[in-house]
């Protein structure tokens, strides 16, 4: 029945689908987006409700069965179902754990980086000048560096740890915020809708965030998912490397690090943190992809 | 031509400039300086302090400081290694040839299976073909590399003992390093037993690393050669009964290439970043490898300088591929 009501409407009157309901049309076309998605949806239930999905405490040392296999196989123990770590602690629950880190991880580090990021390119793009070159020079020098190799650098400074390592991504991620807002915002500054506002008399901040942002945020969503991806992957190598989260925080990368030595004698320690962050992160680039895809006019069908 | 060049060494030089600020301010934002390095946990009287701190210039203002940094660096000063007491740029030249032997390897693969894996995807558009290459580059590029070593080293070395762990030649091949390009250095040694060591060293290694570029490569020419296709060049070439090879090798390919050439020179900063994880994870005694031990035993100077080169390296490369660019594609010139 509510079908065909819009049906009806449309007819009478052409209305155009809002943006959010574009999206999610030309989104639906995808299927990779749409698994991309759904793996994500998957993955903020578990964040959300590890406490209580996950079986164990994930510090909780269980000193007689460490090393455990994971269930299926020959010696392992249903109460593990993913097998045990090194001292002894439940991996399906830390990883589980882990998925709530992560996605904490991409979610701050991509929110700092982009409002930051946002900010300085609307000022480049809005004011050029002498404050565009300092902003896009300075960001010049950031992209000169590899990202992981700035974010050991940024992490040499602050010190090792999980929060000092979400500020160093959020720094690696910063230039592609501002070069996409500030050349978006230079294309929208030179329209009729800005100077019309401006005749109108709307003041500098107005046009900035209420006139011309709102029109710039495509490939800003775009990028945002991508760096979800980026974000997860360098903090799980930071992680690693020893230079993000340290032990026994359940962070994939770092589990992943802990158990290097066992790698032999039980490789489930190693390839299951792997594969969620393999997993995580190729849903991140899938739905990216897939929003690309529907916002990039270009390539639109 | 030469104007081109020009303009576009100029726009380097503020870059190479702010990379200098960067490693500058690197040494003064961690906490602690120098001196209190050198004199360790039981502390230093002030009088000595001073007078330390007066030696190595930290007493001036830090605009001066900054002019004799850059006068220590334009005299190939990068300063010396707080744990091997080596100076840093010495140090960085023996490492570096191992690092680019690596990633010559890796981006060598990248290139040899990424061109007609994306020619492949794009001429066989929306079959099973197609998604088998998109799907794995997509897996590829979403990999967490190092966790990739670790399941090849499972595989390869320890399974299957094809390949050695970790490495570029095994032990008891004593080759000289004259080149410091191990599978160079072990073809002169005359020796070959050494050779195939050093090249059976670098096969898992050159793999991890070549990953990604591989995956970013096969999507880049995939995209750049389905709208190559659809121009109406390739259709006029088709319709004058040329052969469908040599249409897309000649016709579309070397046009679907001038993006390709870009995103491969940008691969460098990747391979870069790559060398940190892939180094330390094979014991491979190059860059990355000594830039991680350098964080972790927070050897200021070896980060300090580290840093400065892989940058310089970056943004050298960059600049050829920009200057190629400009060569393959006349348009850019007058941009």
């Amino acid at each position: 029945m509510p079908e065909t009501a819009t049906i009806i409407d449309s007819a009478a009157e052409p209305v155009q689908p809002g943006p959010l309901k574009e999206i999610w049309l030309s989104l639906r076309q995808s299927r990779g987006a749409l698994l991309g998605l759904g793996i994500i949806a998957a993955l903020v239930f578990i964040a959300l409700t590890a406490n209580w999905i996950a079986p164990h405490p994930p510090f909780e040392q269980y000193r007689e069965s460490t090393l455990m296999p994971p269930a299926w196989t020959a010696g392992g123990d249903e109460r593990f179902l993913l097998g045990t770590d090194p001292v002894g602690r439940d991996i399906l629950s830390r990883l589980l754990y882990g998925t709530r880190l992560s996605l904490l991880i991409g979610l701050i580090s991509v929110s700092l980086s982009m409002s930051l990021g946002v900010m300085l390119g609307l000022v480049a793009g809005y004011f050029r000048g002498l404050t565009e070159t300092i902003i896009m020079r300075l960001m010049d020098v950031m992209l000169a560096l590899p990202s992981l190799l700035l974010a050991i650098a940024v992490v040499a400074i602050l010190g090792p740890g999980l929060i000092n390592a979400m500020y160093a991504i959020a720094i690696t991620l910063l230039p592609h915020y501002v070069r996409l807002t500030r050349a978006s915002a230079m294309a929208e500054a030179g329209k009729e809708y800005v100077a019309s506002s401006r005749i109108a008399g709307a003041g500098t901040m107005r046009l900035m965030f209420i006139t011309i942002l709102p029109n710039c945020m495509a490939p800003l969503i775009v990028q945002a998912t991508l760096g979800f991806s980026n974000a997860i992957l360098d903090a799980a190598a930071l992680g690693f490397l020893g230079l993000g989260a340290q032990p026994p925080t359940p962070e994939w990368g770092s589990m992943l690090a802990d158990a290097l030595e066992f790698i032999q004698r039980a490789p489930w320690v190693v390839t299951l943190p792997g594969l969620a962050i393999l997993i995580t992160v190729l849903a991140f680039n899938l739905l990216g992809d897939g929003l690309r895809d529907a916002l990039d006019p270009k390539l639109k069908r | 031509m030469f104007k081109f060049i020009l303009r576009r060494i100029a726009l380097v030089i503020p870059t190479f400039i702010g990379v200098t600020l960067l490693a500058f301010a690197l040494i003064h934002l961690i906490p602690g300086d120098p001196v209190e390095n050198l004199s360790g946990e039981r502390g230093m009287e002030p009088a000595r302090r001073a007078r330390l701190l007066h030696e190595f210039g930290l007493d001036k203002p830090l605009y001066a400081q900054y002019f004799d940094y850059m006068k220590q660096l334009l005299h190939g000063d990068l300063g010396t290694s707080l744990t091997t007491h080596e100076p840093v740029f010495r140090e960085f030249l023996t490492l570096f040839p191992a690092t680019v032997e690596l990633s010559f390897f890796a981006l060598l693969m990248a290139v040899c299976l990424g061109l007609p894996g994306g020619i492949l995807a794009a001429l066989k558009r929306n079959t099973v073909a197609d998604y088998a290459v998109m799907g794995a580059s997509l897996t590829g590029y979403s990999m967490p590399i190092f966790w990739w070593a670790l399941l090849l080293i499972l595989l390869f070395s320890v399974q299957l003992g094809w390949t050695p762990v970790a490495g570029r030649i095994a032990v008891q091949f004593d080759v000289p390093a004259t080149t410091g390009f191990m599978l160079i250095d072990a073809l002169r040694s005359g020796d070959p037993g050494a050779f195939k060591s050093a090249l059976s060293h670098l096969v898992l290694p050159s793999i991890v690393l070549g990953t990604i570029p591989l995956a970013v490569i096969a999507r880049m020419t995939r995209s750049s050669m389905l709208e190559v296709l659809r121009e109406d060049y390739v259709r006029t070439a088709r319709a004058k009964g040329l052969s469908p090879a040599r249409v897309v090798m000649v016709h579309a390919l070397r046009n679907a290439l001038i993006p390709v050439i870009t995103v491969i020179g940008l691969q460098v900063g990747l391979l870069m970043g790559g060398a940190i994880l892939t180094e330390t994870i094979f014991s491979w005694p190059g860059v990355g490898n000594w830039l991680v031990h350098g964080v972790q035993s927070r050897d200021y100077p070896v980060v300090q300088g580290g840093i400065l080169l892989v940058a310089t390296i970056v943004i050298s490369v960059n600049l050829i591929v920009d200057l190629l660019y400009g060569v393959i594609n006349p348009r850019i010139r007058h941009a």
